[in-house]
């Protein structure tokens, strides 16, 4: 099966489960006097689930005529690709989430950009180090000072 | 009029104002540049510096000079890295994006600049002369025709999304407006859709989902298959746009300036809905030759949102200042910092307090000139941006992806959210599902659904749907967009 059809699988699933709750266990602790509203808060998403399930239902059941198209990048020939730095990034992406709070934002930043260089194939420590840390540096202090939003700058365990 | 327009023009041309506009498009233009912080952002967080100010008139020439730097700032990053930190820029990115991996990001900044600063400019001459008039205008539209309005855009954006792709798009469009219903409405003070998490409470962030439909899959496909990002390696050769081209832009910018503008004019329908309105007429009334260029680097994709969301922008002051109705959330921001200046936009602000009215009016000239005189200049220099090497400026987008969804919601599980949504997108991108009429489906549905239950309460029911024929009109309309493409494409098949 093509995979747009799985997308529209999933999607599909989504929108079952979407208007299941529009439908069946939204309006449980509706007020009665809401109850004698012609508007409730399931009412759009109701419609909303009917659209979705009908939609969905035309791409996995391939009615609508029109030519497979390829993008950019063919997913059957993931192969051919770098797959692995993609993935490599995505997961630093997590790990940076995690990390930005308890380790703080310079440590988390510049480790993200150094990281994240030398996984794209970057090894000029000589350069990579200093931009990441003046980048690092210098986004601190915009976001910080200049816009006023707090960013903890250290790990949890040196202080603010 | 004569006697406003010399009132503004005393009020915008003294020095301090001068400077004000200047400070104000640059501080917008570099934050715009910023993939995840848009106008909103930007103007709530000069609020304070304007209201420091004291004086009205010059706190409102800062803001709209922001509003616009950031406007543009916007198109800059839409055109080089694919990455609109402002949703009225997304349809730039469709023409302006594939123009500069062509090698030709210099003439697509060039054509923006011109096509922002004419439609700026048209829009404010408009706005000069029609605001009495537009704002009874606006008065005859009620919520079932806002309500019908959101369907025609969203139609028309599902509409051009090529045959055999209508369904997709119209899926995407679902999917964004079943993502906008995910937290407490503004109607209905109830979480719903929320699962018992509390951080959904407030439902998905707009810029954590900007980011990770575009700038995020753009950025790991980039990783996926490396390619300069410029073949000539970020040295803009020419800024110039031929005779020909501009006669070809000319009639697109005339066409938009005023459709944006009208636009604009309408509460709800701002500067992103008449982008791709914008985008979606003048790839439909483009000869089929041309139609084929659009999305792949039609200099008229381009000039079309960009002369349509600066008119709209322009358009979005009248309900503001006629009749006190925020037009865009911008706008809305923009009417709370009024009110914090003592200001009560409205009718009566025209009457009372016109050297407010006429200088905001005669500011957008000089920062829309601004902007042009500053900027063109510049873009070289900004276009440097693609000559830092790949595996530099990857990292630094996915950094900045992450920042602009922090800096939204101060909220780290955001950076997970964005991720989690980063991998839908490359997956829907993959599948080569539309993502577009994702992000304007999940900006247009809190609005959609407000307009469409205060006509359902007025009406006790769809009866709204027939009683009022413009509202008729309009649905009418968008379900031909939808069908029409859908019968062409099985026709042209069998």
């Amino acid at each position: 099966m093509a995979l747009d059809r799985w997308i529209a699988l999933v999607l599909l699933g989504i929108c079952i489960v979407y208007g299941y709750t529009a439908w069946f266990t939204m309006d449980g602790s509706l007020a009665p006097f809401m109850r004698r509203n012609p508007i409730w808060p399931s009412t759009f998403p109701k419609v909303l689930s009917i659209i979705g399930i009908v939609a969905s239902l035309v791409i996995l059941l391939g009615l609508e005529k029109g030519e497979e198209k390829i993008g950019d990048i063919d997913h059957r020939r993931l192969g051919d690709y770098f797959i692995g730095q993609a993935l490599f990034l995505l997961g630093l992406m997590v790990v940076y989430a995690l990390c930005l709070r308890p380790m703080g934002f310079v440590f988390s930043t510049s480790a993200f950009l150094i990281v994240g260089s030398f996984i794209l194939g970057e090894r000029k420590w000589h350069v990579m180090v200093p931009v990441a840390l003046i980048a690092t540096g210098a986004v601190w202090y915009l976001v910080q000072e200049v816009l006023g939003i707090f960013l903890r700058p250290l790990p949890f365990f040196m202080g603010v | 009029m004569l006697e406003g327009i010399l009132i503004g023009l005393q009020t915008a041309l003294s020095l301090q104002n001068l400077l004000v506009v200047i400070g104000g498009c640059l501080i917008g233009t570099f934050i715009g540049m910023l993939p995840g912080l848009g106008p909103m952002s930007i103007i709530a967080i000069m609020i304070p510096v304007a209201i420091s100010m004291g004086d009205p008139s010059a706190a409102l020439i800062l803001l709209a000079g922001v509003y616009y730097g950031a406007i543009f700032g916007g198109s800059t990053s839409s055109i080089l890295l694919n990455a609109p930190g402002v949703a009225g820029t997304v349809a730039s990115s469709f023409d302006g994006y594939p123009m500069s991996q062509q090698g030709k990001a210099g003439k697509a900044l060039t054509i923006a600049a011109i096509a922002s600063f004419a439609g700026g400019t048209i829009g404010a001459i408009l706005l000069m002369i029609f605001a009495p008039m537009l704002s009874s205008v606006a008065l005859l539209f009620h919520s079932a025709e806002y309500f019908a309005l959101m369907v025609v855009g969203l139609s028309a954006i599902a509409a051009f999304a090529g045959p055999g792709q209508v369904t997709k798009a119209v899926m995407m469009t679902v999917l964004g407006l079943i993502m906008a219903t995910v937290g407490e409405g503004a109607l209905f003070n109830m979480p719903r859709f929320t699962a018992g998490i509390m951080d959904l409470q407030s439902g998905f962030g707009f810029i954590t989902l900007a980011m990770a439909m575009f700038a995020l899959p753009e950025a790991v496909f980039l990783v996926l298959k490396p390619k300069n990002l410029g073949d000539d390696g970020g040295e803009i050769k020419d800024l110039r746009i031929t005779r020909a081209e501009a006669r070809a832009i000319a009639p697109v910018i005339g066409r938009q300036s005023l459709q944006g503008f009208f636009i604009g004019v309408l509460p709800g329908a701002g500067a992103t809905i008449a982008s791709f309105l914008g985008y979606a007429v003048e790839r439909n009334i483009a000869p089929k030759a041309e139609q084929e260029e659009f999305g792949k680097g039609s200099i008229k994709g381009l000039a079309a949102p960009e002369t349509a969301n600066n008119a709209a922008c322009t358009g979005s002051f009248v309900p503001l200042l006629t009749l006190g109705i925020p037009g865009s959330g911008t706008t809305a921001i923009l009417l709370g910092a009024l009110i914090a200046l003592n200001v009560t936009p409205g009718p009566r602000l025209m009457v009372d307090e016109p050297q407010i009215f006429w200088a905001v009016i005669m500011s957008m000239f000089i920062g829309n000139l601004v902007l042009l005189i500053l900027n063109l200049p510049l873009i070289p220099y900004i276009a440097k941006l693609l000559a830092i090497p790949r595996n530099y400026l990857i990292p630094f987008i996915l950094f900045f992806t992450l920042m602009g969804a922090y800096i939204g919601q101060n909220n780290a599980t955001e950076l997970l959210i964005l991720v989690g949504f980063g991998v839908c997108g490359i997956a829907l991108k993959f599948a080569n599902f539309p993502l577009p009429p994702l992000l304007i489906g999940f900006i247009l549905g809190g609005m959609m659904e407000d307009n469409f239950s205060r006509s359902m309460q007025l009406y006790g029911g769809v009866s709204f749907i027939l009683e009022r024929p413009m509202t008729l009109g309009l649905l009418v309309i968008a379900a031909g967009l939808i069908v029409l493409p859908i019968l062409t494409a099985r026709r042209t098949k069998s």
